[in-house]
């Protein structure tokens, strides 16, 4: 292994693992006033928004992407369980790659 | 919160484990293509098979490392590189915050272990998991979790950088939507059930879209979740 690479790859952890570490020592140690214990059930909700679009139609072609969301959302909608709702999605937008 | 929580049971720690592995199964499923593109292109760059799985290993985090080869490919330098890294990554802070939210009982060492593990991909799991069961909130349970998503990374960068073809280049792609269709599964009943989970989703998503025009996708994401849940607290309703 080339060191520089290592040393390279060593300081992308240590950027990487600090931000994710620092909250879970924080966490525990002090009462967490109301407004931030809302503000964090929010999270979720905010992250998996920003998460989801419009990264989900960056790809190429976009409209591939949009077919996949609705797709996903229907069967959201339907309570179809997890593992269900990825493979008929991915199974969907596979066969539509096919003809596209 | 107990201030020192009993140790649990060797028998319920196992099935907290495997319940564990369960819910992160479909995580590690869906790395695997991404995981073995990223080997094939990190040999592009000309790392040899045991960087890259080392940078799989050590780094854990998809966007940053095929940011890194690209910019290594375009000759960066490493301080660059590294710094680019801290910024694509600092959203996982946030996330950080909700996820040790999520898991009360646990000691600090279980914490700087799970933290290791934090993915935009678990973390979503971790906090939204639909069916809110006791044992969602274990720290094994995550450990379990964390773990399978992290040996499907690994596992996938080792495939691909041994130049493994396992799976077609255009159901790579179509895999990758299997992500996505993951996030929009877990929070679809939340938004469906509360008007502040629609709100905050909605808001996060234009957002997200409005600044990504400026900004590099990293700060947009964070700028987005950090505005879009401090807009869920004007509006009333339950989580």
């Amino acid at each position: 292994m080339n060191p520089r690479t290592v040393a390279l790859i060593v300081g992308m952890m240590a950027v990487t693992y600090i931000p994710r570490l620092l909250p879970g020592l924080w966490v525990g140690r002090y009462r967490l006033p109301p407004a931030f214990e809302r503000w964090l059930q929010n999270i979720p909700y905010a992250a998996l928004g920003a998460l989801i679009f419009p990264g989900i139609v960056r790809g190429e072609p976009a409209w591939l992407g949009v077919l996949g969301g609705i797709t996903a959302v229907l069967l959201s909608l339907w309570d179809a369980p997890l593992v269900a709702v990825m493979v008929v999605t991915i199974a969907v937008v596979f066969t539509a790659s096919l003809w596209g | 919160m107990a201030p020192f929580p009993q140790p649990p049971s060797t028998a319920l720690a196992y099935h907290e484990l495997r319940a564990g592995i369960r819910a992160g199964l479909p995580v590690a499923v869906g790395y695997l293509p991404i995981a073995i593109a990223f080997g094939a292109f990190a040999s592009e760059a000309h790392l040899t098979p045991a960087e890259a799985v080392l940078m799989s290993a050590l780094v854990f985090a998809g966007a940053s490392q095929f940011m890194a080869i690209t910019m290594m490919l375009q000759g960066t330098g490493g301080l660059q590189i590294v710094l680019a890294t801290l910024f694509i990554n600092l959203r996982h802070l946030v996330m950080s915050m909700a996820v040790h939210h999520a898991i009360p009982r646990s000691s600090r060492g279980w914490r700087a272990l799970l933290s290791f593990g934090i993915t935009d991909e678990t973390f979503a799991l971790l906090t939204l998991h639909e069916a809110r069961e006791p044992v969602h909130h274990s720290h094994v349970f995550a450990l379990g979790l964390v773990g399978i998503a992290y040996a499907g990374w690994v596992v996938g960068t080792a495939l691909g950088s041994w130049g493994a073809q396992v799976i077609p280049a255009a159901m790579s792609a179509a895999m990758t939507m299997g992500l996505y269709a993951m996030f929009i599964r877990l929070l679809v009943p939340h938004v469906r059930r509360s008007w502040r989970a629609a709100f905050v989703a909605g808001t996060s998503m234009a957002l997200n879209a409005l600044l990504g025009r400026w900004l590099n996708p990293g700060w947009a994401i964070i700028a987005a979740t950090v505005v879009g849940a401090s807009a869920g607290l004007l509006v009333g309703g339950d989580a």
